[in-house]
């Protein structure tokens, strides 16, 4: 396990070793933004409006007592979406599909000498290869995070006014009431790590794949379980970091 | 030329090279042999520096490889061209993309040079209007050729050929073996080619290695390779039945 841990920094490590031009890295991350970002986006809009529905459902079925206000239910909503649901199940998904993709695409081209082709040629493969995704991945995932927030508020909204759980204004009112900026920005914060996490960590796990196709399915598979361990251990310290008191 | 000093390698507790010294010239093709197992594609990972020796030194025209820092080991490696056994081309690019990566990536030429120089290298190995198709959509032959191509598109002063002939039809492979030679002559460069096919052994071994158990146990030329005395090369060279029946009459 640390022999695993210290690998994976030297592995870090050689990302800024004998980078090739800026130019050359400007497309690289364009490509990968697309990949990452723009193949992502329906998923994720579709969870986080279905994630956002259930939310507002079950927070209503918990308020038993008359005495709370209906405007809470959102308060709970928005607070449950931006400091946990956006950020932390996102990237569960993220790790599960971009995460097994990128380990899937370096093994396959591990396997099959790609990598090797590029180090013959004198180019440094972990930088070339990794780099891009990992600057793409800390880039898309922020947005892709806003974009699960926002749809998860529309889905909780639609469900909570058209089942008749929360009038329209009270939603609204609850979203606006004590609202605490900083959640929004501890959110981004936990995006930008697990970003960076998913995509390191997987990159990793494809790059060092060993064998065959059937261990190309193993690497991918490790990519996720670690993405999804380390993303969950990187939330609880940022959560005891920021948020504590 | 490139020459190599007593290169050790081991995997765990099984040395697989051991003290393998020996030089490799220019204009030519540099054959390595043996049957499957003997070290011959890590001894050519280790010339190239996929693999690190355990002991021993490379030498590319005098510049120690391993002694070299990062730096100048880039340098040396932007001298080289490789064709890799299954041709390792990008799957996500096109054949003229293959090829042209190394000038993308590695130099500064104009659109429209880089362009002439890829259809000049893709016309060199033989292949025309193929520039759009992609690697799924050729064959083991064309991808071997477009693995040359990519390989010898940056003027490199060494290349180095893993099992060429592997997956290939004999016509197939004799034109590879002929477009090697050729290259190595044209160019004057210092070529090395790992191959237990006895087609090529024959055809273009000028100069030629036998690796038997991680040991070098004799080196020449094809013309004498017959004659060697060496028991375990004639069981390898004679192992053919074609080669049998000649040695017979």
């Amino acid at each position: 396990m640390i022999k695993e841990i210290g690998k994976y920094f030297m592995f870090l490590g050689n990302l800024f070793v004998n980078r090739e031009s800026f130019k050359t890295y400007y497309k690289l991350v364009l490509e990968e933004c697309m990949n990452m970002g723009i193949g992502t986006v329906f998923l994720v809009a579709l969870v986080s409006t279905f994630i956002g529905a259930v939310t507002t459902v079950q927070t209503a079925y918990n308020m038993v007592s008359s005495f709370i206000p209906d405007y809470v239910i959102s308060q709970v909503v928005r607070e449950m979406v931006i400091l946990e649901l956006a950020p932390t199940i996102m990237a569960v998904i993220y790790a599960g599909k971009v995460g097994s993709s990128i380990a899937s695409g370096l093994g396959t081209m591990r396997i099959t000498e790609q990598i090797d082709a590029l180090e013959v040629m004198g180019i440094n493969s972990i930088s070339y290869l990794v780099l891009p995704k990992i600057i793409a991945s800390i880039l898309m995932y922020p947005l892709l995070v806003i974009t699960a927030g926002v749809c998860a508020l529309f889905g909780g909204y639609l469900v909570g006014t058209l089942t008749g759980i929360i009038s329209p204004n009270d939603f609204v009112y609850g979203l606006r009431s004590s609202y605490n900026e900083f959640t929004v920005i501890f959110a981004l914060i936990k995006s930008v790590v697990f970003a960076f996490l998913v995509a390191s960590i997987s990159s990793y796990k494809g790059y060092n794949t060993q064998g065959g196709a059937l261990e190309v399915g193993v690497s991918s598979t490790q990519a996720v379980t670690s993405s999804v361990i380390a993303v969950l251990v990187a939330d609880y310290l940022l959560a005891q970091l920021l948020l504590a008191k | 030329m490139i020459k190599i000093q007593s290169i050790t390698k081991s995997f765990g507790e099984r040395v697989i090279l051991n003290e393998i010294s020996g030089s490799f010239e220019k204009g030519k093709p540099n054959l390595i042999i043996g049957a499957s197992g003997t070290g011959k594609s890590v001894l050519l990972k280790c010339i190239v520096g996929l693999a690190r020796p355990d002991y021993g030194q490379v030498f590319y025209d005098g510049r120690d490889f391993y002694g070299s820092d990062s730096e100048e080991r880039v340098e040396i490696r932007r001298e080289m061209g490789m064709l890799f056994q299954g041709g390792a081309l990008f799957d996500s690019k096109n054949v003229e993309q293959n090829v042209m990566f190394p000038l993308d990536v590695l130099t500064t030429m104009p659109p429209d040079e880089k362009l002439d120089r890829v259809n000049f290298c893709l016309k060199r190995v033989g292949l025309e209007n193929v520039n759009t198709k992609m690697p799924s959509e050729i064959s083991g032959g064309m991808k071997k050729r477009v693995g040359i191509a990519r390989a010898i598109v940056n003027t490199p002063n060494y290349l180095f050929c893993d099992e060429p002939n592997s997956g290939l039809d004999p016509q197939t492979s004799i034109l590879i073996d002929e477009l090697i030679q050729d290259l190595s002559e044209d160019l004057d460069i210092t070529t090395i080619v790992v191959t237990h096919d006895m087609n090529s052994v024959m055809g273009i071994g000028e100069k030629i290695m036998f690796l038997y158990k991680g040991l070098k146990l004799w080196e020449g030329t094809n013309k004498d390779i017959t004659h060697s005395g060496v028991k375990e090369l004639d069981d390898f060279v004679f192992a053919n039945k074609v080669m049998n029946s000649l040695r017979n009459k």
